[in-house]
Formats: C-alpha cells, sequence, structure tokens
C-alpha cells in the first residue's frame, strides 16, 4: 500500500504531464490564435473552459468553508458568483462577439472612437487581473506546502513552470483546451468527497437533497434544523439565517454579479466561438458547469460545520479529550490552521461562539480537510489535492492571457506601435505573459498583506468602470465618448475612494470598517453596485451636455445588434 | 442592412428587448426578491426540509438561472429566423 504523499504525487503528476501534452498538442501560430483560439472553439468545450477559468482557487478552496461558517450569509457568493452569467449570456456576450474584436478595451476604444477611453480600460483590465493572479499563485503555493510538503516557494515555482509552458506555448489556443482537462480534474475531485460524505449523514447520493435531508444518526431531524439547534446551543447565529442586514446582503450580491458580467476575462472566452448564437448558448453551458460545483458548496459547507462540530464537541457536546483527537486535527494543527487553547485546562477541545470557545479554526481548511474529517480513502485525498491545483491553475492561465493582450494588443499594437507585423506583435503577447508570469509568481510567495481585500477591488471595479460603459455601449446608441469616460473615471474614483476610506490598502483607513459607519449600511464589498450607479448617473447626465455621437459610430452599434454577418474576431 | 426596412429592424430589437427584460423580471425574482428581500417570509414556508427562502438563495435561484439562459437561446434563434437575421 503506498503512503498518501506518494500517491498524491502520482496523481498530481499525472495531470501536469496531461496539461502539458494538450499545450504541446495545441500551440497557437498566429496572434489570431494566441488571442481568441482561432475562434473555432465549440460552445460546449468553451462553456467548459469558461467554468475550469472562472472557478478559481477561492470557488474550489474557500467558497464551501466560507458558507461553512456564514451559514445564510454565505448565499451571497452562490448567488453572486452565477446570476452574473444570466447578465452576460442576455446583455453582453451576443452582441461584444458580434461586434468580432480581440479584447474588452477594444471594445471601450472603438465603441467610444477615443483612444484615452481604450487606456482607461487596459488600465482596469491590467489592475483587476493581476490582483486576481496573485491570489491564483498563493491558493498554489498553499495546496503544494500541504500535501507535496515542499515549501510554498517551491510550490509557486512549480506552478509558474507549468503555466508558462502552456499559456506562452499555446495562448488561448492552448488554454482553453487545457482548460478543459482542468474542468474535468476539478469537478470529479469536488463531487467524489461531496457525495461520500452526503452518503454517510443522510443516505442521499445527491449532496444537493442531502443538505436538506433528515439525518442517519437516529434523531430523525433535519440536517438544516439541527444546524439551526446547534448554532443556538453554541451562541452562533441561526444557520439558515445569517446577521448581515439584507441592504448589506443586497448590495454585496449585485456587486458581484455585475463585477462578474464586467470581468475582462471572462468577457473574452465569448470571443472564442464561431457565431454570435455560440456566444449564447456558451454561456449556457458554461453556467450548467458551474452550477454543478455552486449549489453542492453549500451542502459541502453544511456537511462540514456539522462534522467538525460533532468531532470537536463529541457526541455528548461536553467536548473531545485533547489525546483522543482526531488525526485530521492534528495534521492541520501542524500547518498552524487550527488552534486549540485548553482555557478552563479539563484537557478537552470545546467550540462555541461564546466565552467557552478554545478553537481557532481557518475557513480556508473546509474543503481540503473534508476527506479526512470523513475518514475517506487516502486516493481521495490526493485527488481534492490535484483538483485544487487545477482550479488555480486554469484562473491563473485566464487571467495572464488578459495581462499579456492587454500590453501586446491594446497598448503595443493598437496604441503606440502600430506598426509591428503579426508575428512581432505574437512574439510581444508571449514575452508579456512571461513576464507576467514571474510578477504574479513573485505576488505569490510575497503575497501583499492584502490578498483579499483586493478581491472586493477587483468585483468592485468591474462593475464600477466595466459594465456600465459596455451596457451603454450597446443598448444607448447616443452615450458618448465624453459620457462614458467621465461615468468609468467617477464610478472608479468613488468605488476605490470607497474601499481605501475603510480598508486602507495603501493608507490607513480612514474609519473603522463597522456597520455604523457605512453608506446606506453597505459595506465595502458591496459598494461596486453603488459605484455602477454613479458610473451611469454621470454617464447620462454628461452625454446630454456634449457633443453627439458620430453617425458611423451609431450605425455601428445598429450592426452588433443582430446576429447576421458576424465573422471572426478580426484585429481592424 | 440586414433587413428588408428600418421598421423591421426596429420590431426585432423591441422584441429582443422584451424578451430581455422579461427573463431579467424572473432573474431578479428568484434572487433578490426570494433569496433576499422576502426571505423571511418564505422561511415560514418548509419546501423539503429547507426553509424555501434559504432554498432560493443557495439551490433554486442557480437553477432558474441556467433555465432562463436556455430559455433565452431557444427564444433568440427563434426571433433570429422570424426576421431573417440568423448566421448560416
Amino acid at each position: 500500500m503506498m503512503d498518501l504523499q506518494t500517491l498524491t504525487y502520482i496523481i498530481v503528476g499525472a495531470t501536469f504531464a496531461l496539461y502539458i501534452g494538450i499545450a504541446i498538442w495545441a500551440r497557437a501560430g498566429s496572434t489570431q490564435e494566441f488571442y481568441v483560439a482561432g475562434g473555432g472553439v465549440s460552445p460546449l468545450a468553451n462553456g467548459m473552459a469558461t467554468a475550469a477559468d472562472w472557478m478559481s482557487a477561492a470557488s474550489f478552496i474557500s467558497m464551501a468553508g466560507l458558507i461553512s461558517f456564514m451559514g445564510y450569509d454565505g448565499s451571497v457568493y452562490l448567488m453572486g458568483w452565477t446570476g452574473g452569467y444570466v447578465l452576460l449570456a442576455l446583455c453582453l456576450a451576443p452582441y461584444l462577439r458580434k461586434f468580432g474584436k480581440f479584447t474588452v478595451p477594444d471594445f471601450i476604444g472603438d465603441r467610444y472612437y477615443s483612444q484615452t477611453a481604450r487606456t482607461v480600460a487596459v488600465i482596469c483590465a491590467i489592475l483587476i487581473s493581476f490582483t486576481y493572479v496573485a491570489g491564483q499563485m498563493r491558493g498554489v503555493g498553499v495546496v503544494f506546502s500541504r500535501f507535496l510538503e515542499v515549501d510554498i516557494t517551491t510550490g509557486v515555482i512549480i506552478g509558474m513552470a507549468v503555466v508558462f509552458f502552456y499559456a506562452v506555448l499555446g495562448g488561448m489556443k492552448g488554454i482553453t483546451y487545457t482548460q478543459v482537462a482542468q474542468y474535468c480534474v476539478l469537478i470529479f475531485a469536488y463531487m467524489v468527497p461531496a457525495i461520500f460524505i452526503s452518503i454517510m449523514i443522510t443516505g442521499h447520493v445527491l449532496p444537493q437533497t442531502g443538505l436538506g435531508a433528515t439525518l442517519l444518526d437516529g434523531s430523525g431531524m433535519h440536517l438544516l434544523d439541527r444546524l439551526d439547534g446547534l448554532s443556538a446551543e453554541l451562541g452562533f447565529a441561526a444557520y439558515t439565517e445569517g446577521t448581515k442586514s439584507t441592504a448589506d446582503v443586497f448590495a454585496i450580491t449585485a456587486a458581484l454579479m455585475v463585477g462578474t458580467a464586467g470581468l475582462p476575462h471572462v468577457i473574452v472566452r465569448f470571443f472564442t466561438v464561431p457565431r454570435v448564437k455560440d456566444a449564447r448558448i456558451s454561456a449556457g453551458w458554461a453556467l450548467v458547469f458551474i452550477m454543478i460545483l455552486y449549489t453542492t458548496a453549500p451542502a459541502i459547507g453544511a456537511f462540514a460545520r456539522y462534522n467538525m462540530i460533532d468531532t470537536i464537541n463529541g457526541p455528548d457536546a461536553q467536548g473531545t479529550l485533547v489525546a483522543e483527537a482526531p488525526t485530521w486535527i492534528k495534521n492541520w494543527e501542524k500547518t498552524g490552521l487550527i488552534k486549540h487553547e485548553d482555557k478552563n485546562g479539563d484537557g478537552r477541545m470545546f467550540y462555541s461562539g461564546d466565552e467557552r470557545n478554545e478553537m481557532t479554526i481557518d475557513r480556508d481548511i473546509m474543503v481540503l480537510a473534508n476527506p479526512e474529517i470523513a475518514q475517506l480513502p487516502d486516493w481521495v485525498i490526493a485527488l481534492v489535492a490535484a483538483g485544487g491545483i487545477a482550479a488555480a491553475l486554469s484562473t491563473a492561465a485566464g487571467l495572464l492571457l488578459v495581462i499579456s493582450t492587454s500590453i501586446s494588443h491594446d497598448l503595443l499594437k493598437r496604441n503606440l506601435m502600430p506598426k509591428i507585423t503579426d508575428k512581432q506583435e505574437l512574439l510581444a503577447a508571449r514575452l508579456a505573459a512571461a513576464v507576467a508570469i514571474i510578477v504574479a509568481g513573485y505576488l505569490g510567495i510575497n503575497p501583499p498583506g492584502f490578498v483579499a481585500e483586493v478581491v472586493a477591488f477587483a468585483f468592485g471595479l468591474a462593475a464600477a468602470s466595466f459594465f456600465p460603459a459596455i451596457i451603454l455601449g450597446i443598448f444607448y446608441k447616443k452615450m458618448n465618448k465624453e459620457g462614458a469616460i467621465a461615468g468609468m473615471l467617477a464610478g472608479i474614483t468613488f468605488t476605490v475612494g470607497y474601499i481605501l476610506y475603510f480598508k486602507g490598502i495603501f493608507i490607513t483607513p480612514f474609519a473603522e470598517n463597522k456597520p455604523e459607519n457605512w453608506l446606506f449600511g453597505i459595506s465595502p464589498e458591496g459598494i461596486g453596485t453603488v459605484g455602477m450607479l454613479v458610473n451611469f448617473v454621470v454617464a447620462f447626465a454628461v452625454s446630454k451636455v456634449t457633443k453627439e455621437v458620430p453617425q458611423e459610430v451609431q450605425d455601428i452599434v445598429e450592426q452588433i445588434r443582430y446576429p447576421k454577418g458576424a465573422g471572426a474576431a478580426q484585429a481592424h | 442592412m440586414a433587413f428588408q426596412s428600418n421598421e423591421l429592424a426596429k420590431a426585432y430589437w423591441r422584441e429582443n428587448i422584451s424578451l430581455m427584460l422579461k427573463l431579467l423580471a424572473v432573474w431578479f425574482a428568484v434572487s433578490f426578491a426570494a433569496g433576499i428581500l422576502f426571505v423571511d417570509q418564505l422561511n415560514m414556508v418548509q419546501f423539503f426540509g429547507f426553509k424555501l427562502g434559504f432554498w432560493f438563495a443557495q439551490q433554486g435561484s442557480i437553477y432558474t438561472f441556467v433555465l432562463l439562459i436556455f430559455v433565452y437561446v431557444i427564444k433568440m434563434n427563434a426571433l433570429d429566423r422570424k426576421y431573417d437575421v440568423h448566421e448560416d
């Protein structure tokens, strides 16, 4: 029998070999293949790749853990990170595909006939993508260090090498087909332990119905009622009710939805399919593949919470003796992500939401520790490690492509050096990707203290800048460049200002980050929603008092509103 | 010009917008209304072991989102054909 570490090396190694094999097979020969995979990806494959691109280390590793600790409040992530796809499919993807360019700044620059608008968009795209990618490389490092027992630096460097290979060589084409494989790895790794645990706790094969089912412990109680009961006994807020205000839950959900629809690495996926029709349906397929994980996550969260309280506090709720602690607690104590302090000196562990509590538990470990908590076989644990790495790598690759495209295409070709040939532009794209990987790796090894805070930034920025500019560009012919630029700048300034005011990323915060101080009771996580409204209002006001949109631009807007005549994505 | 006349182009766009708004109304209803604004009222109702509002917030809204996109795709493909602006 092999030990866990050897098994993990074999499974993770096999998936790496697969990704590299695909990269060699799908090399990119032109900028068109590098940027949009030649525009020839089938909608089903594109949907799968989009799902892998979208579901990052945060979705795979952190989300179920967050829900486990937040209960109902965790719904903001579930609805926010899926509802954006409805906006994408109905309001953005088909029209942007018909427009037929390579990047989001391409659209903004051409629709608003302005280099200034293009430059604002490029800066936003690069900023959003870098903040995201640093977190992904960090995720790779964490998984490596726990399961392969190398240090985080070595883990990040191995991850960088693999991404370097397939992103630089294959561009969008290599990334797309690798992501299809990564989706299969990550969804299998997510579902296997979830199904095992669902059967153990409720007897239901589907975790989605197991979440609402009765427990098999003989009590005949529903899992969710039991969790509400435990929460009350232990001094937590009721699991199915949460603690955030309605206004804040509303605003965060809206900011995440709109932010999703405005993220450049998501939007660019819809340039890779052959027809407008395919852009619509591939958003649908993407959401089907995302749904499988996102409807399982709340079940994993609830199972994990129930299991965790049960093992730590024991069946009689008196606490488990430290000497009899299960091995998963000992394993994770070594990483410092679980801590026990015997406050009352009774030699037992106890977990609660009041002064009796003796445990510090990091939310991020719930998915990774879940197979160990449920005592599943070693191959399942190894699989989860491979799944976590697949999730992080696929998202990192998609983001790196946006960064490299922004530099080689939007900044060089369309701005600074319009005369470069296709070959030179391709070389520039590869160099930019290589540099971006090194910077991302550096950020992964030396994470700025604010990675978690910056995620709110990325969504807020996308919601307050790109989303209104694109929507108005499609649905409001009379929106001119002055309005769009003023709107984007106002939206970004407001959102960034609000986040800095409470979180102070490079500066000391001006005010304490608590509900009493917030505008309309909306936290910095949800402020992108208000930023978006600011953008819309300013854009309208400015467009009313400035010059009208040129007729040829209005004609372009007419043309993107119906599918007929959509060719492959063009550089010009 | 892909349309026979300006009137047809306008009619196509009107039908497109009306479909989009109807679907977005459902999108809003299952997430923001059922999952957030009226969650406490719906939680009074039991639904296969879930409180209904909680179910919408963590399960039902997501299933509905998927359905909405597929309904949109089918209806839009039909609309494109009706106005003869579909791709080959």
